[in-house]
Parts: C-alpha cells; structure tokens; sequence
C-alpha cells in the first residue's frame, strides 16, 4: 500500500526525493484514514526553515487537530495551495495530489533514520 | 457506536439532504409507573409532567439543589401513570441513583422505576427524508405523528414505539424496541437509503443545530439558565433546585451560554480561552467546522456582558488570537418543506 519511491516517519509524514536537493512531503494513507475529513490544513510559508522531526503545521479534521511534523531539516520551496481550498484532497490522494510541502533538504542523511514502504507498513500494522 | 462509518462530512449530509440513522442504544430507557409517578416526576425535572398529555414528549433537564444540571432528558407520557425518559449513556447511573433517592426518601410508595436500557434498542432515523422512509414500512404511517408525539407502530412486522424527536435539527424519528430486533430494524432502514451515521456527525448535527451535550454545554455546575434553556423551564412549580432556577430567572447571571461564529475552516475547540482585548471572558464548549454552513461554529461561556449578538469577541486557538462574532442559536434551522 505505500509505494517503496519515498520514506517514512513514525508521526506518518512521507518524503520523496525528487532530485539530489530536492524533495516532497505529504502525510501517509493511514494518518488521513485515522483523522477522517480533513477541512484545513496549516503549512509553514515559502521560505520557511524547517527541522528534523519537529513541528511544521497543523491538520485539522472535523473531530480534532494533529500537529504536522516534518520529515527532513531544510527550507520550504513551494507551499501545495490547492489544499487552502481544497483539504480533501489529503484524503483522496495522501501520497500526490495532497501532497503539502516541497523542501530543499540540508541534510540527505536524516533520512537514513527514516523508515522504508516495508518497515513502515510493519509499523503501522503494529499499532492497530 | 463508531465516531464514523463512511465520513463525517458525507454522513451530515446525508442527514441534512436525505435520511442518516443512528444506532444510539448506548442512551438509557428508564421507566417510570404507578400512581405517583407523574408527582414525583414533578419533583425532578424542570419541565411540567402533569401537563403533558398523553402520547407527547417533552424536552427537560433533571437539576440538582443547585440548579446544575445532572442530565438532559426528553420523556415520552405513555400512560397516564407510566412514562418513557431517555438519559444520556454516561449519566445513566448518575440519573439512575438520583431518582433512586428520591423515591426512597419522598415518593417511596406508589411510584417504580425499571432501566430496561439492555432489554431494547435506541435508533434514530433522521432527515428530511426519514418520514418518507417509515411511511413506507411501518403499518400505520408515522408522517401523521406530530414533532415531539409517540405512537405504537409496526416497521415490518417489528413492533417499536416511535417518537418524532431527535438530535440533529431535522425531522425525524426514534425507534424503541426489543433488543434483539435491533439489527433486522438497522438492516431494514439502510436497506431503504438510510446512511449509517456515527458520533462524529451525530456531534456536528447537534452543535449546528444548537442542541446542548452535557459534559460540554451544560453540567452539574452550570444551570438551564446560563445555558438559555429557560423555555425548558418551569417557574411556577415547585421541584429540586427551583428556588436557584427562579432566582437566577429573575435576577439573572453572570454567565450565557452564546453561539460563536468564525469565518474560515480551522475551529475553535473545547476549553479554548475567549477573549476580549485580550482579557478572559469565557471559554469554548464545543466548536467544529460546520460543513453545512461552511464556516466554522462554536459554542461557549462568557460574561453576560458580553453575550450580545454582534459583540465581536476573539478565541485563542492554540496561541493564535482569531475574531469571533456572537450570534444567536441556533446556527441552522431546517428549511420548511
């Protein structure tokens, strides 16, 4: 179920690599399955540093809000507006078109500490 | 009863466009007969009984000595000395005790009371097309039952008692019958176009529809009267903590009960600080996004002073101060049809 071109993190974000520096990041089917209909999404701005494993946005769906963590240390390229208007699109297509952030990445080694599509479909297997 | 089965948003609409239902058989059914029981009914809830005629239902609050509310309840007169209360789950036990220990100490002759909650099942069919639907199944058509009335009726073969009350701000039905006939019952309304509707909408519904939930609107410490649930509330009798009710009837209080409104999609929330110039003036009880007004609603406390429609007031959302405005319950009423 998740596709093995990208890796994940236990908060449930993916990132994929688009080029040496450059990379994508969204959050996984099961995180948009487990918060139901999205209705807003809270993105860091164009430039914006982000770091490793911490705080970067917020996802709100009808019952609650999660915190957006980010996968990766870097600086925010490009913001995926769509989802201002349109938050179901994280639910209808988590992994492309929902996608939330595009980063240029400073340190290609973090994500040595992330998990592969296999490693991450065991986990969350564990925790239902 | 799961948060969801479909999709929040889907499931509201189906409530608001066509017809939800809801399995809601984790809500109490107590009885109450003999021939004290309207008396002592009297005495616990805040609404008249012994002017409730036979075959209709009333909305009410059950208080204790301070006027607090201990549970919000609609019942149903059955007979002239046997009613229907339907208690919200999680204060069953509470309700249960309460009116235990008031028939012992006043009432301990001529008046019973039975918790059959695990011997029948709770549906609510709700939406403008619930009427249609029951027409359709059940021997006599329950169309003719009037809001807030009751009738004994067939639905298949099945027989339920139906009261024309719910939960969501639409017209609709709920369905009492025998445990065991509660999944041919569920089956036979999903069969006929009723979306499976869980917590999640049935929680939307209600905030939408400006329908208190106790651990939220209203609570042991907050009364009707903060809550804007006078109408629910009688001043000419006399019962558990109607001195506190009148008093705060004709003196007024402190706090209100308000509706708040904010445009955008990310909402206030439970316990959110409100604000006014940055000062604490209230806190948010529930909040949503409403997917039927498209806008994001709340409820919530604050200073009487400030409980004006129109009064701009703001929310402290997770450190971000938002402008809210408040207005005036309910936030939807159903369009006449």
């Amino acid at each position: 179920m998740s596709p093995d071109d990208r890796k994940y993190s236990k908060e449930h974000e993916w990132i994929k690599m688009e080029d040496a520096t450059q990379a994508l990041a969204g959050i996984t089917v099961y995180a948009q399955d487990q918060l139901g209909d999205i209705v807003y999404v809270d993105l860091p701005k164009l430039g914006a540093t982000i770091k490793f494993m911490e705080k970067m946005g917020e996802v709100e769906s009808v019952k609650a809000v999660s915190d957006l963590f980010s996968p990766i240390t870097g600086e925010i390229t490009e913001v995926n507006d769509r989802l201002l208007d349109h938050p179901e699109l994280v639910n209808e297509d988590p992994l492309g078109e929902g996608w939330m952030v595009r980063v240029t990445i400073s340190d290609a080694t973090e994500l040595d500490q992330l998990m592969t599509a296999e490693e991450y479909e065991a986990f969350i297997n564990g925790l239902s | 009863m799961p948060v969801q089965y479909s999709g929040i948003l889907g499931e509201v609409a189906a409530v608001r466009t066509a017809t939800g239902l809801f399995d809601v058989s984790h809500m109490g059914r107590l009885y109450i007969s003999g021939p004290r029981a309207t008396e002592f009914l009297d005495w616990v809830l805040t609404a008249s009984v012994e002017s409730l005629r036979l075959g209709r239902a009333r909305y009410c609050m059950i208080c204790n000595e301070k006027g607090g509310v201990i549970d919000d309840t609609i019942f149903y007169r059955l007979a002239e000395d046997r009613y229907l209360l339907i208690p919200n789950a999680g204060n069953r036990a509470a309700v249960v005790a309460w009116f235990q220990r008031w028939i012992d100490e006043k009432f301990s002759t001529g008046c019973e009371m039975e918790d059959r909650t695990n011997a029948t099942a709770l549906l609510a069919l709700q939406g403008p097309g619930a009427s249609e639907t029951m027409d359709r199944l059940c021997s006599e058509p329950p169309s003719s039952v009037r809001p807030f009335a009751w009738q004994e009726n067939q639905l298949q073969g099945i027989p339920v008692m139906l009261g024309r009350t719910g939960y969501t701000g639409e017209d609709g039905f709920e369905i009492v019958a025998d445990a065991d006939q509660a999944v041919s019952l569920w089956q036979t309304l999903t069969e006929n176009g009723a979306t499976p509707c869980g917590l999640g909408a049935r929680d939307v519904l209600r905030l939408e529809a400006g329908l208190p939930l106790h651990g939220h609107e209203i609570d042991e410490n907050t009364t009707p009267i903060e809550a804007g649930l006078e109408k629910f509330v009688r001043f000419d009798k006399e019962y558990v903590g109607s001195d506190v009710l009148s008093s705060q009837h004709e003196k007024g209080v402190e706090r209100k009960l308000v509706g708040l409104k904010m445009p955008g999609r990310s909402a206030p929330r439970a316990e959110y600080a409100i604000l006014h110039s940055g000062d604490r003036v209230g806190r948010v009880t529930s909040g949503s996004y409403s997917p039927t007004l498209d806008t994001s609603i709340a409820m919530g406390y604050v200073d009487a002073n400030r409980a004006e429609a129109g009064t701009m007031l703001e929310v402290d959302i997770r450190g971000r101060t938002a402008p809210v405005e408040v207005t005036l319950l309910p936030f939807y009423t159903r369009p006449r049809r």
